[in-house]
């Protein structure tokens, strides 16, 4: 008999007890919160003063919105709520200018994430006993890691391989008979297209589940994914600044993704007014993470834009379903499952003397790959008339933007006036992937 | 020593066309010319009878262009002259980044244009004197 639930109580809690849950819960990051430099003066602004100003989830509308920028403007302290010395875990992603984005986790704080994750795990019916092979990179980004302590929690035996280098990957998951693996949807692919390649094609493997995340797909990806492998694929959701994956994930019956309430207040807004939408209607998913309190975030507003579902699920969990994410409010890309914001590649190419202002990216598919093709203009004044000056200039290009953003782009060169030049609205994210 | 514009061009159609046009509406007179192909990108390389105003040309037009020494050698279009040359630079240690060649007078005198790596701290043009070779003026060579 497998164990069909994680925590069965509050995963099938009825609708009044999770709230009840949650104002608990808020009332706790709240006194967090009040104790951090940025949120001691904003919440005071919003006159709360102390939790019990917070007494039912309707109350939550009067908490004011955190955004991307707040956490930029207050890096690396200003919402650090511990002593830096109860801080067991650093996680960071680049910054949109160039300034990072850190979070902070107490030992407390990555046990109940890994609590959460171990739940997300356990609901698409892995367990211990599966060969958990973790395809996502590892380090300052939460992909990895984050499912790797969940993993571990659940008793899954864990090959911690990170990303890429997809033959040793094949290799690993012969050796080791993996049965379970975690990627995005586009390496999936790209994994499948190697394994094809390499003679035997699925034969040998003993692959049974994937979880995918970090990257919006359609259901038609998902299906072709489990066609191609003969296997079923999790959608999954989540993001740094909310600990990282198991915000929400898919149950056994993949229809939508459970987020996680006790741990997670999701919300659904208007991006332009704010304002609170109903069930069904697509907005901006905004979020407050219940369970870390080195760093509190209060109603974070994700960019992404998705909408919930508060339909009874045929698991028998009540906690509301959050659709795939369908788009952002801001010109963030995903390339790889990196996020990359444009003013990023932007900021680097015009620390470059060598090229002009004028730049322009263009996005395109490489087999089941994302490519990412930089297009800089030489500066004419900086011409040396030399090849190698040239040469140079491309690597150090790539060299810089591999550091920074975590992708390795193509570097074209262009000739001083070939790209749309940069006053007005120049159309500088060219982006031909076709829409999966 | 001789003068070369070396223009940066990008490797597709029109382009050496448009660095031509540039020259022939400031009524430059080019008297050698060769492409150093880079993959995606090149660099054509000019001697023309006016190099200053064939940069200001070209750079009016947007081209990245820089103007670069060039060691212009007279040789005799004999067999065995380009291996003379190429003995005389070898033995000194001095590497050449481009260069091309033609014959201006068959039989007589052929003329190789040679792009000398780091070439203010060689002693290139001494190393070539010494082989028998004349190394061209700037007026000698525009006025060929």
């Amino acid at each position: 008999m497998t164990e069909k639930f994680w925590n069965k109580e509050i995963e099938t809690a009825p609708r009044d007890q999770i709230e009840k849950l949650q104002v608990q819960g808020l009332k706790k990051v709240i006194q967090w919160a009040l104790d951090t430099p940025f949120y001691g003066k904003k919440l005071k602004k919003s006159e709360i003063n102390s939790p019990d100003d917070f007494n039912c989830i309707a109350d939550l509308t009067k908490l004011p919105f955190t955004t991307k920028d707040d956490l930029r403007n207050n890096f690396p302290r200003g919402l650090l709520a511990v002593d830096m010395s109860e801080v067991v875990r650093i996680h960071s992603s680049s910054g949109t200018t160039g300034i990072p984005t850190v979070i902070y986790f107490t030992q407390d704080d990555v046990n109940r994430w890994s609590d959460i994750v171990a739940r997300s795990i356990i609901a698409t019916g892995a367990r211990k006993g599966d060969i958990f092979q973790n395809m996502m990179t590892y380090g300052l980004f939460t992909g990895g890691l984050g499912l790797h302590y969940g993993a571990e929690k659940v008793g899954m035996t864990v090959i911690p391989v990170s990303s890429g280098n997809t033959k040793r990957q094949v290799q690993i998951m012969k050796d080791f008979q993996s049965t379970v693996v975690h990627a995005t949807p586009s390496y999936l692919m790209h994994l499948h297209s190697v394994i094809e390649q390499s003679g035997p094609g699925l034969a040998g493997l003993a692959l049974r589940k994937t979880f995918v995340g970090a990257e919006p797909h359609s259901e038609n990806t998902r299906l072709k994914i489990e066609e191609m492998f003969g296997i079923d694929a999790y959608n999954s959701y989540g993001l740094s600044e909310l600990n990282g994956p198991g915000v929400a994930f898919e149950c056994e019956f993949k229809d939508s993704m459970h987020v996680w309430e006790d741990a997670y207040i999701v919300e659904i807004i208007d991006p332009a007014t704010g304002q609170q939408l109903p069930a069904g209607e697509e907005g901006e998913v905004v979020l407050t993470n219940l369970i870390r309190q080195a760093t509190p975030l209060i109603r974070y507003r994700t960019r992404d834009l998705a909408y919930l579902t508060n339909e009874p699920c045929r698991c028998g969990r009540t906690h509301q379903r959050l659709s795939r994410i369908t788009g952002r409010t801001d010109d963030m890309l995903i390339i790889n499952g990196v996020n990359v914001f444009p003013s990023q590649i932007e900021e680097i190419i015009m620390q470059i003397p060598e090229v002009g202002t004028n730049w322009q990216i263009c996005l395109d598919k490489d087999g089941a790959l994302d490519k990412l093709t930089v297009n800089v203009e030489i500066y004419s004044k900086m011409f040396s008339g030399d090849a190698s000056q040239i040469e140079k200039l491309r690597s150090r290009i790539k060299e810089e933007l591999r550091a920074s953003i975590v992708i390795n782009p193509i570097v074209r060169l262009h000739e001083p006036g070939f790209l749309p030049v940069s006053e007005g609205k120049a159309k500088r994210v060219i982006d031909n992937r076709p829409k999966i | 020593m001789a003068k070369q514009l070396n223009v940066f061009v990008e490797n597709r159609p029109g382009r050496l066309e448009s660095v031509a046009k540039s020259l022939r509406n400031s009524d430059i007179n080019v008297r050698a010319f060769a492409i150093q192909d880079r993959g995606d990108f090149g660099l054509m390389k000019l001697i023309v009878d006016k190099p200053k105003q064939a940069q200001l040309a070209l750079a009016e037009q947007g081209f990245a262009c820089a103007m670069k020494d060039t060691l212009a050698v007279s040789v005799p279009d004999q067999p065995g002259n380009l291996h003379k040359l190429m003995a005389a630079l070898a033995e000194n240690q001095i590497n050449i980044i481009d260069a091309y060649g033609f014959v201006l007078d068959p039989s007589k005198q052929g003329v190789c244009c040679v792009e000398i790596e780091n070439l203010p701290q060689t002693n290139a043009a001494q190393a070539v004197e010494d082989a028998g070779f004349t190394i061209l003026e700037d007026e000698q060579l525009y006025n060929l």
